[in-house]
C-alpha cells in the first residue's frame, strides 16, 4: 500500500540531505533498509508506540541547535581501564582513539568495512533491525540502517581483557549524527561495552548484538547531561542458548530521549536483563520502549526501569513481554517505577504481556509516587538535612536498576556520578 | 535538660486537640517515665518534640538546654542532641544501614562544626557498639530495618542512639513487640548509655520495662495532660490497680 502523500513528503524532506553510499555488502544492506523505510514512512504521534512521545523533533528535516553542558566534571568511566573508541560529531576519530588491537576481538570501522563484497557483519547489519520491525514498526531504525554515516563492527571470539568504550563527542552545536554498530559474540565469548558522551544535538543510533551460545554481553551506557539534546537509540539483540545479555542505561537530562530495546531469546536457558535509571528536570522527556520475545525454553528476562522526575518532566515506559508457543518455563519480570518530586511531572506506563505458552511465570508492576514522607522524617530525626535525605531516598529508589550492573567498579562509578549530581542540587 | 511548658498541640488537619497543657522538666542525668492509657497523647508528645509534620502547637514551649526546640527543623533538633527511638522504626529499602548511620552521624557532626568521622574510625565505632547489642555484620549491611524482626528493629534504634550519642533520649514504647530476652538486651543497651549527664524520657504502657530501666521520676499522662507525678512506686501502683483509680482521683 502506498503511503499517503503527506507521509511521503515528510520522509523525502527528512532524507533529502542524507548520503546513501552504494557498493559492497553495505550498499546492498542500505538499499534494503531504504525500501523498508519507504514502505513504513516516518513515525507520527498517531502511531500506537508514539502516543506518549511526539516524534516530530526526531523526524524533522534538520536538528535544532543544542547548547551542550560543558561542566568540568570528569567523564563517566574515567577511572575504568578500557579500550577507547571516539566518535566526534558522528564520525570515528582515530587520533583520539586507542589502538584497537586487543586479544579476542576484531574491531573495524563501518565506514571502511562496507565496500567489501563479503563480510561477517552482513549477517547482522540491518538483519536484527528487520526482525525487530515486526510486529512493531521502528522506522527510525530503518532510516539509521540506510543512512548511518559511521559506526563500529566488533567480532568477539574470546574473553576480552577490558571493556570497549565508545565515547561520543561533539564539536558542532547543531550536529545531527547517525551511527550504527554491530557486535557479534561467538559462542562462549565475553564483552563489556561502555558508551558515554553527548554525541550530537540530535543522535540516531542503532546497536545490533548477536550473543552466541554461552556468550556474555554486558552493556553500560551513560547518556549525556546536556539538557537540549535529542536522542533516539535502538538496541536489537538476539540471544543463543545459555547466553547472557545485560544492558543498563543512565540518563540525566536531554530534551528528548527515546530508547528502544528489542530482545529476542532464541536459545534455551538464555538470560536478558535490561535496566534504566533516569533523572529529569523541566522539559525532559524520556521514553523507554522495550520488547522482549521469548522463543525458547527456560529463559529469563528482567526489565527494571526507574525514573525520577521534577518540574514538569515526563517519563514514558512501554514494555512488552511476548512468550511464543512452546517457550515453556519462561521467567519474565518487568517493573517500571517513577518518583515524582512534584505535582507537575508525569509518568506514563504501558506494560504488556502476551503469552502463548501454559507453563510460564511472568510478572509486571508499575508505580508512581512521591518521596516517602515517613522515611524522610525518620532520616531527618537522625540529623540528616532535608535535601540530603531526599537525595538518599532518590538513590535508594534507583538502586534496583543500578544493581543490574554486574561489575562493581562500574556500578560504583555510576552511583558516584549520581551522588555528585544530586549533591550539586543540595546546596 | 528538657523543659516543656504548658504545651498545647492539635492535629494540623482536624480540630482534634491532643495535648492540653503539658508541663515537664527533666534535669541532666535524670530518667523520667511517662505512662498512661491508650490515646492519652504520649506518642504525640514524642513526635512533636522531634518535629514530625502534621501537628500544630497552639500554645506553650519546649526547650533543650535552653534552646527553643519547636522552632527548629527535625535535623536541627537531632544535632542539638535530641533523639527519638521510634515505636515503629521505619523501613527504608535501598539505603544500607551503615550508610544511614554514617550519613546521620557525619551530618550531625558537621552541623555542630565538628570534623566528620573517617570511614575507618566510623567502622570501628559501629562494630564496637553493635557487638554489645548483638547486632551482626549482616544486619549492618542490610537496608535500614528492611526484613528486620520486631526485636531487631528496636535493637537497631538503640544502636543508632549509641552511635549518635544524644543528650536527651526519648524512647517511645521501645518495649512493644519485644520478648523477655530482647527487652533485657535493649534495656542493657540503654543502661550502658546512662552516664549521669544524658537524660531519658521513657514512654511505656507497662511497668515491666521500668524494672530494667529504673526511672527517677514517673509521670501519668491522661487526656493530654500529666495528671500525676511520683517516684518509681507510681509505676507499680498502675501495674497493680490500672489507671481507673488515678483517673477518678483527678476528676
Amino acid at each position: 500500500m502506498a503511503l499517503p502523500q503527506a507521509k511521503q513528503d515528510a520522509l523525502a524532506a527528512r532524507i533529502a540531505g542524507l548520503d546513501l553510499p552504494q557498493g559492497g555488502w553495505l550498499g546492498a544492506a542500505r538499499s534494503e533498509a531504504l525500501a523498508r523505510l519507504t514502505a513504513m514512512g516516518l513515525p507520527t504521534k498517531r502511531d500506537e508506540y508514539w502516543r506518549y512521545t511526539d516524534p516530530t523533533l526526531l523526524t524533522a528535516p534538520g536538528a535544532c541547535a543544542a547548547v551542550f553542558d560543558d561542566s568540568d566534571e570528569p567523564p563517566v568511566f574515567d577511572a575504568i581501564d578500557r579500550l577507547k573508541l571516539v566518535f566526534t560529531d558522528g564520525v570515528f576519530d582515530a587520533a583520539a582513539s586507542d589502538n584497537p588491537a586487543l586479544a579476542g576481538i576484531e574491531i573495524e570501522r563501518l565506514a571502511l568495512a562496507g565496500s567489501a563484497d563479503i563480510h561477517w557483519a552482513q549477517g547482522l547489519y540491518g538483519v536484527l533491525e528487520t526482525r525487530g520491525q515486526n510486529p512493531v514498526p521502528r522506522p527510525l531504525a530503518a532510516l539509521n540502517s540506510a543512512f548511518a554515516t559511521d559506526g563500529i563492527l566488533i567480532r568477539v571470539t574470546g574473553k576480552v581483557a577490558k571493556p570497549v568504550s565508545l565515547i561520543y563527542r561533539h564539536k558542532s552545536d547543531a550536529s545531527d549524527a547517525i551511527l550504527h554498530h554491530c557486535i557479534k559474540l561467538e559462542a562462549g565469548a565475553e564483552l563489556t561495552l561502555l558508551e558515554n558522551g553527548p554525541a550530537a544535538a540530535r543522535f540516531l543510533k542503532v546497536l545490533e548484538v548477536e550473543v552466541g551460545d554461552g556468550a556474555r554481553f554486558h552493556h553500560i551506557r551513560a547518556q549525556g547531561r546536556d539538557h537540549e539534546r535529542l536522542a533516539a537509540t535502538h538496541i536489537f539483540a538476539r540471544l543463543g542458548a545459555e547466553a547472557l545479555f545485560k544492558s543498563f542505561t543512565l540518563t540525566a537530562n536531554g530534551r528528548m530521549t527515546r530508547n528502544d530495546c528489542v530482545l529476542e531469546l532464541v536459545g534455551d536457558d538464555a538470560k536478558a536483563h535490561v535496566a534504566g535509571a533516569a533523572m529529569g528536570d523541566r522539559s525532559f522527556h524520556h521514553d523507554d520502549t522495550v520488547f522482549v520475545t521469548h522463543a525458547a525454553e527456560r529463559c529469563e528476562s528482567r526489565q527494571v526501569f526507574k525514573k525520577v522526575l521534577k518540574n514538569g518532566a515526563v517519563g514514558v515506559f512501554q514494555g512488552k513481554i511476548l512468550v511464543k508457543p512452546g517457550a515453556q518455563k519462561t521467567d519474565g519480570y518487568q517493573i517500571s517505577q517513577s518518583l515524582l518530586l512534584d505535582d507537575d511531572s508525569q509518568f506514563l506506563a504501558k506494560p504488556e504481556l502476551e503469552i502463548y505458552a501454559d507453563d510460564v511465570k511472568c510478572s509486571h508492576g508499575s508505580t508512581s509516587g512521591a518521596i516517602d514522607e515517613t522515611a524522610l522524617y525518620y532520616l531527618r530525626s537522625r540529623g540528616v538535612p532535608l535535601k540530603q535525605a531526599q537525595s538518599l531516598l532518590v538513590l535508594a529508589f534507583l538502586a534496583e536498576a543500578i544493581a543490574e550492573i554486574e561489575d562493581e567498579a562500574i556500578a560504583d562509578d555510576i552511583r558516584g556520578r549520581l551522588e555528585g549530581w544530586l549533591h550539586r542540587h543540595e546546596s | 535538660m528538657l523543659n516543656i511548658n504548658n504545651l498545647h498541640v492539635k492535629l494540623e488537619e482536624e480540630d482534634k486537640v491532643i495535648l492540653k497543657g503539658v508541663n515537664l522538666n527533666i534535669g541532666p542525668g535524670e530518667v523520667h517515665a511517662i505512662m498512661g492509657p491508650n490515646g492519652s497523647g504520649k506518642s504525640t508528645l514524642s513526635y512533636v518534640l522531634s518535629g514530625r509534620d502534621g501537628y500544630e502547637v497552639t500554645d506553650g514551649s519546649a526547650s533543650l538546654e535552653g534552646a527553643e526546640l519547636l522552632e527548629m527543623e527535625p535535623e536541627e533538633r537531632a544535632a542539638a542532641g535530641l533523639f527519638l527511638a521510634f515505636q515503629y522504626p521505619v523501613e527504608i529499602p535501598g539505603v544500607g544501614n551503615m550508610t544511614f548511620l554514617r550519613t546521620a552521624l557525619n551530618a550531625q557532626r558537621k552541623a555542630r562544626g565538628e570534623e566528620e568521622l573517617s570511614a575507618g574510625d566510623f567502622l570501628k565505632l559501629v562494630r564496637e557498639k553493635a557487638k554489645t547489642l548483638k547486632i551482626d555484620a549482616d544486619m549492618l549491611k542490610r537496608p535500614v530495618n528492611v526484613g528486620f524482626s520486631g526485636g531487631e528493629k528496636k535493637r537497631n534504634e538503640i544502636l543508632q542512639m549509641a552511635v549518635l550519642e544524644p543528650k536527651m533520649c526519648i524512647l517511645d514504647e521501645t518495649d512493644s513487640g519485644l520478648d523477655v530476652d530482647a527487652m533485657k538486651l535493649v534495656s542493657d543497651g540503654v543502661n550502658a548509655l546512662r552516664d549521669g549527664k544524658r537524660s531519658f524520657l521513657v514512654i511505656t504502657h507497662y511497668q515491666r520495662l521500668l524494672d530494667h530501666i529504673k526511672p527517677d521520676v514517673v509521670h501519668i499522662m491522661a487526656a493530654g495532660r500529666i495528671i500525676k507525678t511520683g517516684g518509681p512506686e507510681l509505676a507499680l501502683e498502675v501495674e497493680n490497680n490500672g489507671y481507673a483509680d488515678l483517673l477518678a482521683e483527678v476528676q
